[in-house]
């Protein structure tokens, strides 16, 4: 295969519909005999249900239907959970709400705002109870407990223990101890949810129209919540969504809400969540207490980890949680060649919203733990924070490279990389310059943080949340793999049509399959149409299908390579036949096959096409008619957890190094991003721009974490963060201007070397930046071990020091 | 009354609507479901995000802040009205080209944040254009990209007014 299109910025097919307004998102969508859905919540942290009085707003003109507690606890049942743990998690509060913003009843009207107005009038009688918010205050004992049934507010406990880190721990020069907070930050995309549900009575069919990103492991879950079998929940995924950044993962409980509304009603309806219900009570990434221990030889060389970590996760554990504590489980370590890890790991059940994925799903909070201790730990040994880390790298020679806790890294050149990153940003110079400011008294600082990027989540990982008894019981069904399917077809005129099922949210997808069949069967991107309109009763999915995990460049490319393939030897097949010679004597190229020793002997694609569909007497003896091919791409590696907790949590695992230069303002707290490099390896890119659009979305989402957003409770557990008043997401004014650098180490997993990076830069940037803020701050002799770095955290930072200011 | 309706009068892309709509109706669901000019999209609701900006007798405002019937004899535009006779607008082809698009969402209401800049500052530095579109929110971009375009359309729209 020639590469002439891979690699290409080609540009993207998506925009002219985008760009023109003809995108359909889902509230664009329409129905006949449309009603509209509105969601009365709990304004209570904590409370009992007493009584729900909604007959004044059914008596509201416009009004057809209310949803309540009750209809949810004879129609529905609890979802399935990830954990053995014996909480109820229903699609709406039943007898009890759990956190502000929790569904309480839906209105269902002729039009949104006349469903918004009954939602006010229905009555609902609270016994408020005391809440818990922290989720280690959650552990006390005496602390209120959310489920009775549970008896406390565990969802989740293990213990994972990689190699021997008790003699590590013993046996080290160093040994430094941390507790770090990271709190509450969530994907935010400018689409909110959107549901349409129509219910067939005739035939028992639930249509849903939704913005849903996968895994389709929760079209399942959502079907046996609604009591109805799998096939007759159908799933119609929006032509686009407005981003999601793994939010949208976790929008399944209002799918069976609405479904469940629109059963009730027998009519359909559409529920479009507004900005406050988004940031109040859709989902966001835990809040993470941790108690990090390293332990080190003098030199720097890393021997063990110790980290007990305790995720808020909410008032339920909502699959696929506890994933946010278990997706990094096979790259905990990085990239470094420590052998040695402990993980004591708490699920807490609080009073707040449900979590769930968010870009860069769990690494960011291991990576700010484990980067911040590799910056301690070079303070105290007197070592460059560049070196240290040169010292500790997986060296270029040793993948695939199995980790401790079992991940299978299958690329990577982790010196080369950090070097190019520090020679980008002139690391020398800025520390010179460093120097000068300090003598000036400014608070210049310079950070660094690497990690590895995994993408393409195995479907077993999330298993090790319980423990390896249970999952060796032979009622258990095991989980493994991490698939992705396409077809590819051939019209009689030689047309290509490929089918995607991969529910983009912004990732040019069409454009990418285009590039890849244009190399495959040597016609032009613009000429292959990308179809990729989801429908569970129409496209070839498994339950691994969506876009998360940064996993489409991995697998679904590689599923189209795959179709692409196999329709191409059926036409050397056909050509072979028809110029009568061997496929193996032909070649590809311009519009033809052609005998590669006399390439004047040549038929056209066009020709093989019409061949296959109009010409069936001419094919080689026992083909099938048509051209059409549907490629399925799967990891072999991707196993269930073994008896002692390894997993390869992921596939590919790319790799980020970066670099930020950032000054502090002593009198504000404000900070000052002056220069942000980020080094990539992604292996092989297909399409550069695509890439470093995920790249500069990824690092400004991380750097928002870093100093802005926060998801903020008060101590009732009252939600303080409804509008984009109070959670700040970052603006042009604000955002940072990258210099990206790449290497390249391609995959040797995937047939065209292709890693994901669609999360990378969100996976570092926090503590890239907390890095730098810290090195700023470094003369003042404070600890960095908290996010976000708002004005006010920094500036208490730099007030409440002892100001015994070390260089001035 | 809320639930009154009047009749209002409203050009919009160059077309003349007439339409009954109720007192408290936003012109942002007015432009959406009355005029089904699905291309303004809605995002926050209360005027931060910039998603739903339209130019209105010339000039950008968030049509989610407004009622319907405020609109009564105004002109507006959305980015359905942007391409004319099949032809992509400058700045449109600069967010084509320069991949000022990810998921599409913000992207009307930064072409449309963007056209009035350019309009009142043909020429501006990255720092002007940076302040100019700080009024939108956009969650992929990172908005290096959509730095660019806008960037690139004022390059490309300077060259053809000379």
């Amino acid at each position: 295969m020639s590469k002439t299109w891979i690699g290409k910025n080609v540009k993207r097919h998506e925009d002219p519909r985008l760009l023109t307004g003809r995108g359909t998102f889902v509230d664009d969508i329409t129905l006949p005999n449309l009603y509209h859905a509105a969601i009365l919540r709990s304004p209570h942290a904590h409370a009992n249900i007493l009584a729900i009085d909604a007959s004044e707003a059914l008596k509201y003109p416009g009004v057809v239907e209310v949803v309540t507690g009750e209809d949810v606890v004879q129609k529905t049942r609890p979802f399935s959970v990830v954990v053995k743990t014996p909480f109820k998690y229903y699609c709406a509060a039943v007898k009890k709400v759990r956190y502000v913003g929790e569904p309480v009843a839906v209105v269902v009207a002729t039009d949104r705002y006349v469903a918004e107005d009954a939602a006010a009038l229905v009555r609902v009688d609270y016994e408020p109870l005391p809440p818990v918010v922290d989720p280690e205050a959650a552990l006390e004992p005496g602390a209120p407990i959310l489920h009775e049934e549970v008896g406390n507010n565990i969802s989740c406990h293990r213990l994972l223990d990689y190699g021997e880190v008790d003699r590590a721990f013993a046996e080290a020069d160093l040994v430094l101890k941390e507790r770090f907070v990271f709190p509450r930050y969530s994907s935010v995309p400018l689409e909110t949810y959107a549901v349409i549900a129509d219910y067939d009575s005739s035939s028992g069919v639930l249509t849903v129209w939704s913005n849903f990103m996968g895994p389709f492991t929760l079209h399942p879950v959502t079907a046996m919540a609604l009591n109805i079998p799998e096939n007759k929940l159908r799933f119609i995924i929006a032509k686009d969504i407005g981003g999601s950044f793994g939010i949208k993962s976790s929008i399944y409980p209002y799918i069976a809400l609405i479904g469940l509304a629109a059963m009730k009603a027998s009519r359909p309806v559409k529920w479009i969540e507004d900005r406050q219900e988004h940031l109040m009570a859709s989902s966001s990434q835990t809040d993470r207490v941790s108690y990090r221990e390293v332990a080190m030889r003098k030199d720097g060389t890393l021997l063990a980890i110790k980290t007990k970590i305790i995720d808020g996760v909410g008032a339920y554990l909502r699959a696929p949680e506890p994933a946010t504590t278990f997706r990094p489980i096979g790259n905990y370590v990085g990239p470094y060649k420590v052998k040695n890890l402990r993980v004591d790991a708490y699920d807490m059940m609080t009073n707040k919203c449900p979590t769930g994925p968010n870009r860069g799903y769990g690494c960011h909070q291991i990576y700010f733990e484990q980067e911040r201790m590799m910056d301690m730990a070079a303070e105290k040994l007197g070592l460059d924070p560049a070196e240290i880390r040169l010292r500790n790298f997986i060296p270029a020679d040793a993948f695939p490279y199995v980790t401790p806790s079992g991940g299978i890294y299958d690329s990577g050149d982790y010196p080369k990389a950090l070097k190019l990153a520090l020679e980008m940003s002139q690391y020398e110079k800025l520390r010179e310059e460093q120097k000068k400011a300090r003598k000036e008294g400014r608070l210049f600082g310079i950070g660094i943080a690497v990690g590895v990027d995994p993408s393409v989540s195995n479907m077993g990982y999330i298993t090790v949340a319980m423990p390896a008894e249970v999952r060796s019981q032979p009622e258990y069904l095991p989980k493994s793999g991490a698939v992705e399917a396409a077809t590819v077809r051939m019209d009689p005129l030689g047309g290509v049509t490929v089918l995607m099922n991969s529910t983009p949210q912004g990732q040019g997808h069409e454009t990418v399959v285009a590039q890849i069949i244009a190399d495959e069967l040597g016609v032009s991107p613009d000429d292959v149409v990308v179809v990729d309109d989801f429908d569970t009763s129409e496209s070839p999915w498994s339950v691994s299908s969506g876009t998360y995990s940064s996993r489409f460049a991995s697998v679904g490319t590689s599923a189209v390579v795959i179709a692409a393939r196999k329709i191409k030897e059926k036409m050397f097949q056909i050509a072979a036949h028809t110029l009568k010679v061997s496929p193996q004597d032909l070649e590809l190229g311009q519009g033809k096959i052609f005998v590669r020793q006399d390439p004047k002997r040549n038929i056209s694609l066009k020709r093989v096409a019409g061949t296959a569909h109009w010409d069936l007497l001419r094919l080689p003896e026992g083909m099938e008619p048509g051209l059409e091919a549907r490629g399925v791409f799967h990891f072999p590696m991707a196993d269930a957890p073994d008896s002692k907790d390894r997993v390869n949590s992921s596939n590919t695992y790319g790799f980020m190094a970066e670099v930020a230069a950032v000054e502090v303002d002593r009198d504000s707290g404000q900070v000052k991003i002056l220069k942000y490099i980020s080094v990539h390896d992604a292996g092989t890119i297909i399409n550069p721009k695509i890439v470093e659009g995920q790249i500069y979305g990824g690092a400004l989402h991380g750097v928002a974490g870093a100093l802005f957003e926060e998801l903020v409770y008060d101590q009732e557990g009252q939600f303080l963060t409804g509008s984009f008043m109070d959670y700040l997401v970052p603006t042009a004014a604000e955002a940072p201007k990258l210099e990206i650098g790449h290497v390249c180490s391609p995959s040797p997993f995937t047939p065209l070397g292709s890693k994901g990076a669609g999360e990378s830069s969100s996976e570092t940037a926090p503590v890239l930046i907390a890095n730098a803020v810290a090195d700023a701050l470094a003369p003042l002799g404070v600890k960095v071990t908290e996010l976000p770095l708002t004005p006010k955290r920094v500036w208490a930072l730099i007030h409440d020091s002892s100001s015994t200011e070390v260089g001035r | 009354m809320p639930d009154e309706l009047r009749t209002i009068q409203v050009t919009v892309n160059g077309t003349k609507y007439d339409r009954q709509v109720r007192c408290r109706k936003l012109l942002s669901d007015f432009i959406r479901e009355d005029l089904r000019l699905v291309g303004t999209h809605v995002g926050c609701e209360h005027g931060i995000c910039g998603a739903c900006t339209v130019l209105f007798n010339g000039q950008t405002i968030r049509s989610c802040l407004m009622f319907a019937v405020q609109a009564d004899g105004a002109e507006i535009t959305t980015v359905e009205g942007l391409a004319r006779g099949g032809q992509l607008h400058p700045l449109q082809e600069a967010f084509w080209e320069n991949h000022g698009v990810q998921c599409g969402y913000c992207t009307p209401g930064f072409l449309l944040t963007a056209l009035e800049l350019l309009q009142r500052n043909p020429n501006p530095t990255e720092e002007e254009v940076r302040i100019g579109i700080a009024g939108n929110i956009c969650r992929c971009t990172g908005y290096q990209h959509i730095i660019e375009s806008v960037l690139a359309a004022a390059a490309k729209m300077g060259a053809k007014t000379v």
